[in-house]
C-alpha cells in the first residue's frame, strides 16, 4: 500500500508556504500532519488537499532552554493552533516578543508562513514547520 | 493466569552525573533485588530492561545483553524497552504477563539511565526525540515545552488564573522535596520553598526550574515470580494485581482530550479493571511528576481528584502522606530523581517497600494497595501497575 502524502512531499510544499493535508473519503475529516490513515476513522482512503494555514491559537509556550545546537534560536514561541479546517498543528509564532507572552494569546487568529529547521546529525535531513503571525 | 509476586527490589541512590557505567549501576540494583529474594543470578529465566538513551550517553546499545552476562545470568533471553520515561514500567508489565501465563517462573525486570551524565544540552536534545521528529522537533519542542503547552491549556480550560495555578504547581514540588529529605535513595536532600520555586529560572513559560524534575543517573530492579515460588522464598508477599498500558500519537493528534492524556485513562482503566478496584481503593501512588503540572494532570486522570480540582486538593493536603491519597512519598521524580529508563522500577521499589511497611518516616500507615504511573513523551506511552500486600 502506497503512503499517500509523505513527509518529503509535505515538507517540500511547506517550504513554498503551502500547507498540505489529507481529506478522508469515508468521514470527510482533514488529517494533518499527514498519516497513513484518517486521524478520526482510520480509513486509508484519503485525497491530498491544500489547507488555508489559518486558525486560532489554542495554547503556547516560550522556550528558554533549547536543545543542543539550537541555542541561538532561544527564546522562541511554540504554539498549538486549531486550523479552520479542524485539526490542530504545532508551529512557532512571531510578531510578538517571546518574553511578553500572556494568556491573551489563546484564541488569537493567525495565518501561516514557514521556517526551515536545517537539521542536525540526528535528524536525517531538514524539516520545515509552520511559522504563524497574527491575522490582522 | 496465575498470581505474580514481587519478591525482591533494589535501587541505586539516584544522583547527578557519576562515573559508574549503566551496566554497573543495573548490576548493583539487580544483585540487591536478588539477594532480598533469596535467589541467585542463575535462577533468572529472562531479563526485561528499560534503557532509552544508552546509545547517546555511553555509545552503548543492547545494554540488556551485557547486563545479563555481567551478573551471571548467562545465556538468558534479554529484552530492552524504550517507552521513554515509561520504559521500566513496560518491562515490569511484560515480565508480569510472562510469569502470569506460566511461561516463566522467575523474571528480573527494571531499568537504568545516565541522563545526568549526558549534560543538559544533549539531554534536552535526546529527550526531545520522544516527540515527533518530523512534525514537532522542527518547531524546537523540548520535553518541558510539551508540559508548558499543557499548563497554559489547563489554566484556560478549567478557568484557573495562571498565577494561582503556578502556586498550586509549586506546592507539588515543595511537598516532593520534603519527602525526598526522608528517602536515602533520593537525588536531592534539600527542601525548597514556594518563594524559591516562583523565583527560579524560567525554562519554558510557565515552567520554572523547580517545576521540572532533574536529569539523574541511576538504576532499579525487581524480581517477579509465581505465587507458588514466592511463598517458598519470602514471608513478605506483595502481588501485582493489575496492569495497563496504552499509546498515543503526537500532541496535535490528541486535540480532543488535551490537557488530559488519553493514553493514561485507557491504561489506568485496564489496571483498575484487572484488579477489580476503583481509585478510592488506592492507598499510595507513585505517579509521573516529570513536571509539577504533570502531577495535577496525572492525579485527575487516575481518578483521585475531579478534573481541574487537583491543585486545590494539594493545597488542602489531600495528596500528602496522611491525606486522601499519599502521592509520591518517595519524593517523586522531582526530588527522588528521574533516570528515565529506571523510573518505573523505582516507583515499584517504593510501592513494594510501602506495602511491606519498611519506609520509616515516610511510611503511609496501613498501606495495603499501591499504584504506579509512568508516562513517556507527549503521553506517547503510558503504563500503570497496581500492587497489593499479600
Amino acid at each position: 500500500m502506497e503512503y499517500k502524502l509523505t513527509f518529503k512531499e509535505y515538507n517540500e510544499a511547506l517550504k513554498k508556504n503551502k500547507l498540505l493535508g489529507l481529506k478522508c473519503n469515508s468521514c470527510a475529516a482533514i488529517t494533518v500532519p499527514p498519516k497513513m490513515v484518517c486521524r478520526k476513522c482510520a480509513s486509508p482512503d484519503m485525497d491530498i488537499v491544500e489547507l488555508s494555514g489559518k486558525g486560532k491559537i489554542e495554547t503556547f509556550t516560550t522556550v528558554y532552554v533549547a536543545a543542543e545546537g539550537r541555542e541561538v534560536e532561544a527564546p522562541y514561541i511554540i504554539v498549538l493552533v486549531e486550523l479552520d479546517e479542524g485539526p490542530w498543528i504545532m508551529g512557532n509564532l512571531i510578531d510578538i516578543d517571546p518574553s511578553r507572552v500572556t494568556m491573551e494569546l489563546i484564541g488569537r487568529r493567525v495565518k501561516m508562513g514557514h521556517k526551515v529547521f536545517c537539521g542536525d546529525k540526528y535528524s536525517a535531513g531538514d524539516g520545515a514547520r509552520p511559522l504563524f503571525s497574527f491575522e490582522t | 493466569m496465575r498470581k505474580v509476586a514481587v519478591v525482591g527490589v533494589g535501587q541505586t541512590k539516584f544522583s547527578g552525573a557519576q562515573e559508574k557505567t549503566s551496566v554497573e549501576l543495573f548490576a548493583e540494583s539487580a544483585m540487591d533485588a536478588l539477594s532480598e529474594a533469596n535467589l541467585k543470578p542463575k535462577d533468572i529465566q529472562a531479563l526485561f530492561l528499560g534503557n532509552c538513551l544508552g546509545d547517546f550517553t555511553e555509545g552503548q546499545g543492547m545494554v540488556q545483553a551485557f547486563a545479563a552476562d555481567n551478573i551471571g545470568a548467562f545465556g538468558i533471553p534479554a529484552n530492552r524497552y524504550d517507552g521513554a520515561c515509561a520504559s521500566a514500567s513496560m518491562a515490569i508489565r511484560d515480565a508480569f504477563h510472562w510469569v502470569a501465563s506460566g511461561f516463566y517462573d522467575v523474571v528480573l525486570a527494571g531499568g537504568v539511565e545516565r541522563a545526568a551524565t549526558m549534560g543538559t544540552s544533549l539531554a534536552t536534545r535526546t529527550f526531545a526525540m520522544f516527540s515527533d521528529s518530523r512534525y514537532e522537533y522542527p518547531c524546537g519542542i523540548t520535553f518541558p515545552g510539551v508540559f508548558a503547552l499543557l499548563a497554559h491549556l489547563y489554566s484556560a480550560k478549567y478557568g484557573i488564573p495562571l498565577a494561582k495555578l503556578k502556586e498550586q504547581m509549586a506546592i507539588t514540588s515543595v511537598q516532593s522535596h520534603r519527602y525526598g529529605m526522608l528517602n536515602p535513595k533520593a537525588h536531592f536532600h534539600k527542601e525548597i520553598t514556594m518563594e524559591m520555586a516562583l523565583g527560579s529560572l524560567m525554562v519554558a513559560q510557565p515552567l520554572q526550574l523547580y517545576d521540572c524534575c532533574p536529569f539523574s543517573d541511576g538504576a532499579a530492579a525487581v524480581v517477579l515470580t509465581s505465587e507458588e515460588k514466592a511463598k517458598k522464598l519470602t514471608n513478605q508477599l506483595v502481588y501485582i494485581i493489575g496492569v495497563g498500558q496504552a499509546s498515543s500519537g503526537p500532541l496535535a493528534n490528541q486535540q480532543e482530550y488535551l490537557p488530559r492524556l488519553r493514553a493514561r485513562e485507557i491504561s489506568s482503566k485496564q489496571a483498575y479493571e484487572m484488579a477489580g478496584l476503583t481509585p478510592q481503593d488506592i492507598d499510595v501512588c507513585e505517579l509521573h511528576d516529570c513536571f509539577s503540572i504533570a502531577s495535577l494532570i496525572a492525579a485527575e486522570s487516575l481518578g483521585f481528584f475531579d478534573f481541574g480540582q487537583a491543585g486545590e486538593a494539594w493545597e488542602k493536603g489531600e495528596a500528602a502522606i496522611g491525606g486522601k491519597i499519599a502521592v509520591n512519598p518517595s519524593g517523586g521524580l522531582k526530588a527522588k530523581g528521574h533516570p528515565i529508563g529506571a523510573t518505573g522500577a523505582a516507583q515499584v521499589y517504593e510501592i513494594v517497600r510501602q506495602l511491606r511497611g519498611e519506609c520509616g518516616e515516610r511510611q503511609v500507615e496501613g498501606a495495603k494497595i499501591g499504584m504506579t504511573d509512568t508516562l513517556g513523551g507527549d503521553g506517547g506511552t503510558l503504563c500503570n501497575l497496581i500492587l497489593q500486600r499479600g
